[in-house]
């Protein structure tokens, strides 16, 4: 079972660590004050929310007049941020589940705070299906319960149902798989704690937790079929997301493409989103020996090739337009490019066609500065795909008379705000109070997997299997 | 020291992985009955070096899937096709295809759940829960065996230690522990 630490490649934690140095680098800002740069963004964070939570007010108590929507375009800023916030999502799915199928030591770091961000992203994407109902308080009419109607159900054929059950299901399994894999790094904070409260509490979160090999065992297996469950799970969230379009029959959405095509936006969305965060977090937190240079270039590998199949599909749109036949699809289209949305749509494919394309470029993938600017522009550009595909396909029907245009309103814009600020609430104070990095998990790969010149753990007695055994006194023998 | 109400304990303390292992195996080769080892992180061929059985938990979770998705078909074909039967758009009153997403969301819910929810239970994990700690450092870098006198009452503990020191352990502990 001896590990080598391998020539070719790239290190995944640089800077010689010992299994005591990564306790200590993790730990170190879940244990200290909280930073001013950290206080900064939680009051910034915090003022943003508060502005948000305004216009929650407003959405909930003067109604849905206060959005831009009108008769034509019935879906607009709360689907498309729905939809946007769901995609970001994915990403950490696929980083702690796919990548843990693959057996790609890599995600070892990013993966604690990629599934924060999932479960932060999935309650802001809940959030916008809270507010267009207007009603949020019958929200329980979206699940089957029994009710006073004679146990009038919900209608199964509607993929408006199939949604509330994925991404119900969705938010637990995430929740729980992300808790499970934070238990063996909460005993950690829990055994070196010195405050009585810190103790206490993280005695409670840590389950107990003793490292026990059995229990060790049973996590291994509980991981690997929480990984194999996943899997399928997040592709099926953003295909059923996209079925309530695809299912539909309005020319623009009513396409067989949309399944993949979602899903490949998703985790194009989700890794850029990553990106942004990571590279904040590596800094602020100075844990660049444990997210290096290696980490960030993978992912730009994963964005690259997730936005060329968005851009493929953005192709294979137009094409199955121009060559189905039906005049409504094609204009729909031609709309799309060259109607009074075009520079929703043009924005949408300089953001994620044009713009992903860099990373070809060895240098451009490992720049930080470029790759920080580029996550954002992605996804900046996967929330206009989102605009483009919901508003653009529903402002001219069929009617030219009821032809309209959408215009964001405040509220619109309040509301949007609203899950920025929520969402970096809960980032900010998951990054103070919890391990940002799997530290378990990191500890396991450190030797086969840290710089050449690293720290060798020394070859104690009996790491050599064999002769020593020899040496070893029969304890039998009187 | 009272036999009957505390459990002593051997406890190893080593600083690597695979010296622990080798440890582990050269350990229970000489008849020492090894109570458990707490590590850090999972290491691979632990459970082989100690004996311990794979878990059994992979059945659990198919047999919590199978059961959502025993669930789902059932709940979708009464109320769709027997309490309320709707006629929308003239489509079958039950109809499996439209079954798909919910059964398949309602398997994994159910197998996620159960499972986790069996894990916890099988380990006695869970809020409030404390388990035997034998050293803290378990959690941050060291690699803990520990030995139940006990059950090696036919042992010296003194020639345990030397065993231990000899394949790689740095201290050796003796742990009092009351029931």
């Amino acid at each position: 079972m001896s590990h080598v630490t391998s020539s070719v490649r790239e290190p995944l934690v640089t800077g010689g660590k010992t299994i005591k140095d990564i306790t200590n680098d993790v730990c170190r800002q879940v244990e200290g004050k909280p930073t001013t740069a950290w206080m900064i963004a939680f009051a910034v964070a915090l003022l943003v929310l508060a502005y948000g939570c305004y216009n929650l007010y407003l959405t909930w108590w003067v109604g849905l007049g206060k959005w831009g929507l009108n008769k034509t375009v019935g879906w607009a800023w709360d689907i498309t941020n729905f939809v946007w916030w769901v995609g970001i999502g994915h990403a950490g799915t696929l980083i702690s589940a796919i990548l843990l199928l693959f057996r790609q030591k890599w995600r070892t770091s990013i993966n604690r705070a990629a599934e924060a961000m999932t479960i932060f992203a999935v309650l802001c994407a809940a959030s916008f299906i809270l507010m267009h109902m207007g009603r949020p308080w019958l929200a329980n009419w979206a699940l089957p319960f029994g009710n006073t109607y004679g146990s009038l159900w919900v209608n199964f054929n509607s993929p408006l149902v199939w949604d509330v059950f994925a991404i119900s299901t969705y938010f637990t399994v995430s929740v729980v798989f992300w808790f499970i894999g934070l238990i063996p790094d909460l005993a950690t904070i829990r055994d070196r704690a010195q405050n009585p409260v810190s103790k206490t509490v993280y005695g409670i979160l840590a389950f107990g937790w003793n490292g026990s090999q059995k229990d060790w065992g049973r996590y291994e297996a509980v991981s690997l079929i929480l990984a194999g469950l996943s899997t399928p799970l997040v592709l099926s969230v953003h295909t059923i997301v996209s079925m309530d379009f695809a299912t539909s029959l309005i020319p623009g959405w009513h396409t067989t493409i949309f399944p993949p095509y979602f899903v490949a936006g998703a985790i194009f969305s989700g890794f850029a989103m990553v990106l942004t965060l990571m590279l904040i977090t590596r800094k602020v937190f100075k844990l660049e020996d444990y997210i290096t240079l290696a980490h960030i270039e993978s992912m730009n590998k994963v964005i690259l090739l997730t936005g060329s199949i968005v851009g493929v599909a953005y192709i294979t749109e137009f094409f199955m337009a121009a060559y189905s036949g039906v005049a409504y699809e094609r204009y729909a289209f031609i709309n799309r490019a060259f109607g009074p949305y075009w520079w929703a749509y043009w924005s949408m494919m300089t953001c994620n066609v044009i713009s992903p394309q860099f990373f070809w470029f060895r240098s451009m993938r490992r720049n930080i500065t470029v790759t920080f600017i580029l996550s954002i522009i992605v996804n900046i550009g996967m929330w206009f795909e989102r605009f483009v595909i919901i508003v653009t396909s529903l402002h001219r029907d069929y009617l030219p008379s009821s032809w309209a245009y959408f215009t964001a309103t405040s509220t619109d814009i309040g509301d949007y705000l609203f899950s920025f600020g929520f969402f970096f609430t809960l980032f900010l104070l998951f990054a103070k109070f919890l391990p940002v990095i799997n530290m378990a998990e990191v500890k396991a790969i450190v030797k086969s997997s840290s710089e050449p010149t690293a720290h060798k753990p020394a070859t104690v007695v009996g790491a050599v299997s064999g002769s020593e055994a020899n040496h070893s006194p029969d304890i039998n023998k009187q | 020291m009272s036999a009957t109400t505390s459990t002593n304990y051997l406890v190893g303390v080593f600083e690597d992985d695979d010296v622990l292992m080798n440890a582990v195996r050269k350990v229970r080769e000489q008849g020492v009955k090894i109570y458990e080892c707490f590590t850090p992180f999972p290491i691979h061929g632990m459970e082989d070096a100690m004996g311990i059985k794979r878990s059994r938990l992979p059945r659990a979770a198919f047999m919590f899937g199978a059961t959502g998705t025993t669930f789902a078909i059932t709940m979708i074909t009464l109320m769709m096709g027997f309490d309320w039967p709707m006629n929308i758009g003239g489509k079958p009153f039950a109809a499996p295809p439209v079954y798909i997403p919910v059964t398949f969301e309602l398997t994994v819910l159910f197998a996620a759940l159960g499972m986790v929810g069996t894990f916890l239970v099988v380990s006695g994990l869970g809020p409030g829960s404390n388990k035997l700690v034998l050293d803290p450092r378990f959690s941050d870098d060291k690699f803990i065996m520990a030995i139940d006198l006990g059950s090696n009452k036919n042992l010296d503990p003194a020639k345990i230690t030397e065993l231990l020191k000899s394949l790689g352990a740095s201290e050796v502990n003796t742990k009092e522990v009351s029931e």
